[in-house]
């Protein structure tokens, strides 16, 4: 499931995953006609059009038994729980990437084949706050450890959420924003050059507010770090 | 479309009061994650027993009241039934007629309830002088503010503004140390306590079989309120009622650990009825208020569980949304992730409705919350009603759905997203206001995925 955002704007993660599954062994297919989870209008409460787009995501991806991978724990999150929550039934085992590798595959060094060496970077994880829907633990900080090169900093409030929240982000501009930008400072403090996550979403609204205040930070997806820590 | 309440209040805060919320929210969190580690052998543990407990409360709610109503009798409390604020009001303002005759001194220890139906204004408005005496309330009171926080109700204020107020009412000369403004406040309440006929305080817990009401505090002044005046009168809301003594213990330690990191409250009170022949200290009589204001509403509905709640204020603590806003930003006698669930269970989603959308539902609330309540899934049931009814509805998600349940319409629309998303939201656009817009970064999946399957 590669998610409307990377759909829409974010290719390259998409690109990445496949990339990442297919070196961990996994044969990938990706059913052309899925959209969206839902859960944009679904966290808005209009679970009327949120239902339209579950039945559409249900007619797409209930054709094989085979587990749905997506690099995002919020659409994950939507459909093993919020589809619950709006009383739709789905029938797929779906996963969230880190969940795969490391809890299904028993990842435990990456790349799993070959080597290459990365250069010394320091990196801030941000925990997407939909794996506490998932009960994610510390798997997308596991892998991002193996790759050569990344160092992981801690920073402040850690735990706290970047201020997204879909919906949110546009009905509460200013209080988003406020939230998000205390993130981005203390991830600075930390001395980190790259924040890291595992949602396109976060991601996103936090690309924005760096690129706004023009703060020397990137922002990316883990599943980029892992394709570009694979043998060429 | 009219900007949220919870947006409005954040824009205009001061940055200095957001410091203190955050510093103190900040450091309430870091207190209760050690206190839970430390003080519980198995903190989750304790946390799935407490929600035990109290859903049990709410599914014999009806039968536990009658059952405490009875025990309190037999111990010679008085018990009125309360349906709603005003009539909860007239109850304790009868009682203070006839204790005090009238215009007499009522003094307070710290509660919600009685915040939640207006009792000072009422009170006042009868002719009796109410005087708060927990410390965070009698300032909120001196200031004609109005607690931002459940359990700590100055947490918005700093030493400096403190010291200003306590020099205006003539507690004593200008002082920052907070061992000095003690000092002053408990000079003046201790003549208040000699002269006050009525003590009112709220209750933590109320046991049916035994019929004892238990009230936690950390400054004594509950101790006062309830045993100097003659009359004592608590209120409690009707879910606060636990069916036995056993059940103190976890949600006594939880309460405190929670709240304030504390392995137990300084004080710990059990109150059994008056004072008894032979007895030295204890007023006369003892009246418990059982207050219904919606909440029987409630538990016939989707938001029950917001009823399990024992008032930590742990939720709003770790709260990015209460942290950035404080609690005067949810204009609601209960802010944060509590009160966005509470204030429209109780009041409807026509008045309160927007506080459910001020939330990144991110769920730290419900990570924290003593008795497990899940408020993002409260606060998403929340929204569907408010749409439902077409309350606030700031996104037309009509024509996303249209495109995303479809996926040619769908394939159609990422075609000309590239032409839509060239040309820039305007800057009152309120993603653009604060964001630069997101534009697409390297190749596309799609036209990647069909060359290399070619």
């Amino acid at each position: 499931m590669l998610t409307c955002l990377c759909d829409a704007f974010y290719g390259e993660v998409g690109i990445a995953t496949v990339r990442v599954l297919e070196h961990a062994g996994c044969q990938v297919s990706f059913p052309e006609g899925q959209t969206c989870c839902g859960q944009p209008p679904f966290n808005s409460g209009d679970w009327g059009v949120a239902r339209k787009i579950a039945a559409h995501w249900r007619e797409v991806f209930e054709i094989s038994d085979a587990v749905v991978v997506t690099p995002s724990s919020s659409c994950a999150a939507m459909i093993r729980h919020g589809y619950g929550l709006m009383g739709v039934d789905q029938q797929m085992k779906v996963l969230e990437l880190s969940e795969l590798l490391i809890d299904k595959l028993g990842v435990e060094r990456w790349p799993l084949k070959g080597s290459r060496a990365g250069k010394p970077r320091r990196v801030a994880f941000h925990r997407a706050c939909h794996g506490r829907t998932l009960g994610l633990r510390d798997q997308q900080e596991r892998l991002l450890k193996m790759v050569s090169g990344v160092r992981l900093v801690d920073f402040e409030q850690v735990e706290q959420c970047c201020g997204f929240g879909g919906a949110f982000s546009v009905t509460h501009p200013s209080v988003s924003s406020g939230i998000g930008l205390e993130k981005l400072r203390a991830i600075l403090d930390a001395g980190a050059t790259e924040i890291v996550s595992g949602d396109m979403g976060c991601l996103m609204h936090l690309q924005g507010l760096i690129r706004r205040h023009r703060l020397p930070l990137q922002a990316r997806h883990f599943v980029e770090i892992l394709a570009e820590a694979l043998p060429s | 479309v009219k900007t949220p309440r919870v947006e409005r209040f954040s824009r205009d805060l001061p940055p200095e009061k957001r410091a203190a919320v955050r510093a103190a929210s900040s450091a309430k969190t870091q207190a209760r994650r050690q206190a839970l580690a430390s003080f519980f052998e198995d903190a989750e543990d304790a946390r799935a027993q407490a929600a035990e407990i109290k859903s049990y409360v709410l599914d014999n709610l009806r039968e536990l009241l009658l059952e405490l109503e009875e025990a309190c009798t037999r111990n010679g409390i008085q018990v009125h039934w309360a349906f709603d604020a005003s009539a909860a009001c007239q109850i304790v303002s009868d009682i203070c007629q006839v204790a005090s005759l009238e215009g007499g001194v009522v003094v307070k220890g710290k509660s919600m309830a009685t915040e939640e139906i207006h009792l000072n204004a009422a009170l006042a408005d009868a002719g009796f002088e109410v005087v708060e005496t927990d410390l965070g309330e009698y300032v909120v009171q001196i200031d004609g503010d109005t607690p931002s926080h459940i359990v700590t109700p100055i947490i918005h204020k700093n030493r400096q503004e403190i010291a200003r107020s306590f020099v205006r009412e003539g507690l004593g000369p200008y002082t920052e140390d907070p061992a000095e403004l003690t000092g002053q406040a408990r000079t003046r309440l201790r003549t208040v306590f000699q002269q006050a006929s009525v003590g009112i305080s709220g209750v933590n817990f109320a046991v049916a079989e035994s019929g004892r009401l238990v009230i936690v505090e950390n400054e004594g002044n509950n101790r006062l309120t309830t045993t100097a005046p003659r009359v004592h009168v608590a209120v409690m809301g009707i879910e606060k009622v636990i069916p036995n003594d056993s059940h103190l213990p976890i949600l006594l330690r939880l309460l405190a650990a929670s709240a304030t990191g504390q392995q137990i409250t300084t004080y710990t009170h059990i109150i059994q009825g008056p004072r008894r022949e032979g007895e030295l200290d204890g007023p006369d009589e003892v009246h418990l208020v059982l207050l219904d204001n919606g909440r029987s509403r409630v538990l016939q509905g989707p938001y029950r569980d917001i009823l399990r709640c024992i008032r930590c204020g742990a939720c709003l603590n770790v709260c990015p949304v209460y942290r950035q806003v404080s609690g005067h930003g949810y204009r609601h006698v209960y802010p944060g992730p509590l009160g966005a669930v509470l204030a429209p269970a109780l009041e409807g989603v026509e008045n309160m409705g927007d506080l459910a959308k001020a939330s990144s539902l991110c769920g730290a609330c419900e990570e924290v919350c003593p008795v497990k309540i899940p408020i993002p899934d409260l606060l998403l049931r929340l929204r569907e009603e408010a749409d439902r009814n077409g309350v606030d509805r700031t996104i037309p998600w009509k024509w996303f759905g249209m495109a995303a349940a479809n996926a040619a319409r769908w394939r159609t629309g990422l075609r000309l997203l590239p032409i839509v998303s060239s040309v820039p939201l305007p800057l009152s656009n309120p993603w653009r206001e604060q964001r630069e817009q997101p534009s697409r970064i390297g190749r596309d999946f799609r036209r990647w995925w069909n060359d290399r399957s070619r």
